[in-house]
C-alpha cells in the first residue's frame, strides 16, 4: 500500500519570543501569548529560505533511510515563500539530493496546505506506478507584516516525505479533501506580506474547511475519533487546532505530540507536515494517525495513516534530528536581528 | 393624530453571518414580522428602513428601493424610505413609521433596521462608525468611538467617583440577560473578572465595556390601533414617540457626561404618554459602551445623576430589580448591528409586554421604554410602549 517511506524535518535554530515582538509594538505579550498559545517562533538565518529549508528536510529524510535518489521520480515543494516567482524550488531540491534529471518537478502553492497537496500528488503517481518514489515537501519562511497579528506566529521550517509503496513506515489508507473559493487570507503578486480577513479566517475559513475534510475522511474511512492513537491539525496558533480537535471529538492527549506551534510558531506549508513528523518521531507500529491540514483560499486535506513495523525495522529515526531535538537549544534574537534575518531592513534599493 | 400599535415583530439572530448577505438578513426579519402579524405582503402600504452605512460596509446605497424590491413589494410600487441617524437609524425609522400611521397617510407600515458589518476588516468598520461623530473636529484628529466614550467615562468617574468595578457590572448584567435571549450574539454569562481582565481598548474602557461588530436585521409592523385586532390578539400601543438632537461633536456639549438629547427626548416622551419613570417596567437603553448605559438610566430619570454605578452594582437594573435595564442583553451581549438596534429594542419590549420573553420575562410588565442613541448623543429616539 502507498505510504511514507521516510521523512525529515528542518527548523532554523534562531528564535524570537512573543514578548520581544510585543515590546517593539507596545502590545501586551501575556495577552497575545494567552490568546494564541504561542510563546516563541523560529527565525531563519540570513541565508536561509524556503529552498534551503526544503533541501535540509529532504536530506534529513534520506539520512533516515537509504533511498536511491535516482529512483525519486517526482519532487513537489509546497510553499508560500518560494524564493523565485518563476524558477522552481523543486529543481533546486532535486539537484541538491541527486534526484535529477530523470524526474518531474513542480512548485506548489495553496497557502498553508501546499505540502499536503504535494503528498497527495505523489500518492497518485506512486499508486498509478508512474514513479517509484515521490518527494513531497512543505517548507516556508513565513511572511507576516511588521506590526500585523501574523508577525507573532509566522515562523520558518519544513518537512519532507518520501512517498512510495515499498515497505512504508506508515501506510496512508485514505485521503479526502474539502475545497472552496473563500478569500480569508491572500498575497498578490509583488506584495511582500499576506493580508487577511481578521476574524473571517476563523469560522468560515479554518473551521469550516478542517471540519469539512475531517468529517469526509471519517465517513469514508468508517471511523470515529476514538479509533486514532494520534491526531494532527493545521496549527496557525495553538487555539485553533485545540478547538477543532475538541469540536470533532478528539482529545487533548491525541493532539499533544503533534502540537508543536507553541514553541515553533506557524511554519505555513510546513505546519501540518512538521506536526505529523513530531508524531511519527514517537509513534510505534500499529499506531494510527489522523491528519488534517488547512490552506487559506481555502481547503483542507485529511489523511488516515497507520504506522507499520517498518518504522522499527526499516529506518533509523535517530539518524536525523527529531522535531523535539530541533526545538531544543535555540539561539534567541532580538527584534533588530530578527528584522535583519528576515530582510525587513532594506539597506539599499 | 391616530393611536398606533405594533402588530408584528421579527428579528434575525445577531452575530457574524459570514454565509449570508445584507438582503438575506432583512428578508428574514421582514418575513418573520409578517408571519407574526399573520399578514400578507399586499397589505403593506409603506416601508421605512434604518441603516447607517451600507455604502461603507457593503458598497450599496439606495437601501429603501433594495428592501422594497427584495421584500417583493417593488411591483406594487410602495414608498420605501431609508432613514439614517448613525446608530439611532432604527429608532428613527420606527418613529417615521409611527408618524406615517398616526397622521393617517398610511395604514400598515413596516419599520425595519439592518446592518451587515462583517464584510469589511475591523479598521474599515471602525472608520465607518466614526462617521457618526464630527469627522472634521473628531474623526480627522484621530478620535474613535471607544475613544470618545472613554472621555465620557473618565469625566464621569472623576466627577461622581464611580468605581471601575461598578462600571463593569453593566456588562456582567447584560451578559446575564443575553444568555437568556435566543437571538443574542454573545449568550454567555461572564463575571466581574472577565471584564476587569479583558483587553484595554481606550482607558478606562476594556473590551467587555464595548458592544461588538454585528450582522443582523429586525422589523416591526405598525398599524392604526383601531385596526390592530384584525391582525393580533396582543397589540402593543405606542404611547409616545420622541426625538431630540444635540451638537454632533462631544466637546461642544454643555456637560460631556450628560446626554442632553436623552434628557430632552425622555422628558418629551413622558409628557406625551402622561407618565413618569415610575410607570416604566423595563427599559432598553443604548449601551454601545458600559458608560453609555450608566448615563442613559440617569438621563432618563431612573436614578439620580452620579448614582447609576451604585444603582447598577446593587442589582436595581437586573432582572427582578427596581427597573430592569436591557433585558435583551443590550447592545453589549445581544449585539449591535447599528441600523437594526433601534428596531430590535422595540421587538424586545413588545415581547416583554406580550409575555413572550421566556427566561428573561418581567412578570406583569405593562409599560416599557426604548432609548436609541446616534453618535455620542447628537440624536436620541425614545419610545414608550404599553400593553392594552
Amino acid at each position: 500500500m502507498v505510504g511514507i517511506i521516510t521523512y525529515g524535518v528542518y527548523i532554523p535554530r534562531y528564535r524570537i519570543k512573543v514578548e520581544e515582538i510585543a515590546r517593539v509594538w507596545g502590545a501586551n505579550a501575556a495577552e497575545i501569548s494567552g490568546g494564541l498559545g504561542v510563546f516563541e517562533k523560529s527565525v531563519p538565518d540570513m541565508d536561509e529560505d524556503a529552498a534551503t529549508i526544503a533541501v535540509e528536510a529532504a536530506r534529513n529524510a534520506l539520512l533516515r533511510r537509504k533511498v536511491d535518489p535516482g529512483e525519486i521520480g517526482a519532487v513537489y515543494v509546497g510553499s508560500e515563500s518560494h524564493p523565485y516567482a518563476v524558477k522552481p524550488t523543486a529543481c533546486t531540491v532535486g539537484e541538491a539530493i541527486g534526484a535529477t534529471p530523470n524526474m518531474t518537478a513542480a512548485d506548489y502553492e495553496f497557502a498553508c496546505k501546499a505540502g499536503t497537496a504535494a503528498i497527495q500528488t505523489c500518492m497518485g503517481l506512486v499508486a498509478s506506478k508512474m514513479i517509484k518514489y515521490g518527494l513531497a515537501i512543505g517548507s516556508d519562511v513565513s511572511q507576516g507584516a511588521p506590526g500585523d497579528a501574523l508577525e507573532y506566529t509566522a515562523a520558518a521550517g519544513g518537512a519532507a516525505y518520501v512517498i512510495g509503496n515499498d515497505d512504508p513506515i506508515a501506510t496512508i489508507n485514505h485521503t479526502r479533501s474539502f475545497t472552496t473559493d473563500t478569500p480569508d487570507f491572500w498575497r498578490r503578486e509583488g506584495q511582500d506580506y499576506p493580508r487577511h480577513g481578521g476574524r473571517f479566517t476563523g469560522e468560515p475559513g479554518y473551521f469550516k474547511h478542517v471540519k469539512g475534510a475531517s468529517k469526509l475522511l471519517l465517513e469514508h474511512a468508517k471511523k470515529t475519533p476514538k479509533d486514532y492513537t494520534y491526531a494532527v491539525f493545521h496549527q496557525p496558533n495553538a487555539k485553533f487546532p485545540q478547538k477543532v480537535a475538541k469540536d470533532l471529538g478528539f482529545t487533548a492527549e491525541q493532539i499533544k505530540p503533534g502540537l508543536v506551534v507553541p514553541r515553533l510558531g506557524n511554519t505555513y506549508s510546513g505546519a501540518s507536515p512538521v506536526g505529523l513528523a513530531a508524531t511519527l518521531d514517537i509513534a510505534k507500529p500499529g499506531d494510527t494517525i489522523f491528519v488534517c491540514s488547512f490552506g487559506s483560499g481555502a481547503g483542507s486535506d485529511a489523511f488516515d495513516i497507520t504506522v507499520t513495523d517498518a518504522i522499527r525495522d526499516k529506518i533509523n529515526r535517530s539518524a536525523a534530528p527529531s522535531v523535539e531535538k530541533l526545538l531544543q537549544d535555540p539561539i534567541y534574537v532580538d527584534y533588530a536581528k530578527y528584522a535583519k534575518h528576515k530582510g525587513k531592513l532594506v539597506m539599499q534599493k | 393624530m391616530r393611536d398606533v400599535a405594533v402588530i408584528g415583530i421579527g428579528c434575525t439572530k445577531f452575530g457574524e453571518h459570514w454565509e449570508r448577505s445584507f438582503r438575506d438578513l432583512f428578508v428574514e426579519a421582514g418575513a418573520k414580522a409578517l408571519e407574526d402579524a399573520q399578514l400578507s405582503g399586499e397589505k403593506i402600504d409603506a416601508m421605512y428602513v434604518g441603516n447607517m452605512s451600507a455604502g461603507r460596509f457593503i458598497e450599496q446605497e439606495h437601501i429603501g428601493a433594495l428592501i422594497a424590491d427584495y421584500a417583493g413589494m417593488a411591483t406594487r410600487h410602495i414608498p420605501a424610505t431609508r432613514v439614517e441617524a448613525a446608530c439611532a437609524s432604527g429608532g428613527l425609522a420606527f418613529r417615521q413609521a409611527v408618524i406615517a400611521v398616526a397622521s393617517g397617510m398610511e395604514d400598515i407600515v413596516v419599520a425595519a433596521g439592518v446592518e451587515k458589518m462583517t464584510d469589511v476588516e475591523p479598521g474599515a468598520s471602525t472608520d465607518a462608525l466614526t462617521g457618526a461623530a464630527d469627522r472634521e473636529w473628531e474623526g480627522f484628529v484621530g478620535a474613535t468611538f471607544p475613544g470618545l466614550y472613554a472621555m465620557i467615562a473618565t469625566d464621569y468617574m472623576h466627577k461622581y467617583h464611580m468605581t471601575r468595578e461598578q462600571l463593569a457590572q453593566v456588562a456582567v448584567k447584560n451578559h446575564f440577560n443575553g444568555a437568556r435571549n435566543p437571538i443574542a450574539q454573545f449568550p454567555q454569562e461572564i463575571t466581574l473578572d472577565t471584564v476587569m481582565r479583558s483587553t484595554m481598548v481606550a482607558e478606562p474602557l476594556r473590551l467587555f465595556d464595548c458592544s461588538p461588530i454585528t450582522d443582523g436585521a429586525a422589523a416591526v409592523i405598525v398599524a392604526p390601533l383601531d385596526r390592530a385586532r384584525e391582525f393580533t390578539d396582543t397589540p402593543i400601543k405606542v404611547l409616545a414617540t420622541a426625538q431630540a438632537s444635540d451638537s454632533i461633536a462631544l466637546h461642544d456639549r454643555r456637560d460631556i457626561s450628560t446626554l442632553d438629547a436623552t434628557v430632552a427626548a425622555g422628558q418629551r416622551a413622558f409628557k406625551m404618554a402622561k407618565l413618569t419613570h415610575k410607570d416604566i417596567n423595563m427599559v432598553e437603553v443604548h449601551d454601545c459602551f458600559s458608560i453609555a448605559e450608566i448615563c442613559a438610566i440617569e438621563d432618563l430619570g431612573f436614578c439620580r445623576k452620579g448614582t447609576a454605578g451604585k444603582f447598577t452594582a446593587d442589582g436595581e437594573t437586573a432582572l427582578g430589580g427596581k427597573i430592569p435595564v436591557n433585558t435583551s442583553g443590550g447592545l453589549k451581549a445581544c449585539g449591535h448591528p447599528v441600523g437594526a438596534t433601534g428596531i430590535k429594542q422595540v421587538c424586545e419590549i413588545t415581547q416583554q409586554l406580550r409575555g413572550e420573553a421566556g427566561k428573561r420575562q418581567i412578570d406583569g410588565a405593562t409599560i416599557g421604554m426604548t432609548h436609541n442613541v446616534g453618535g455620542t448623543g447628537a440624536t436620541v429616539a425614545v419610545h414608550i410602549l404599553g400593553r392594552l
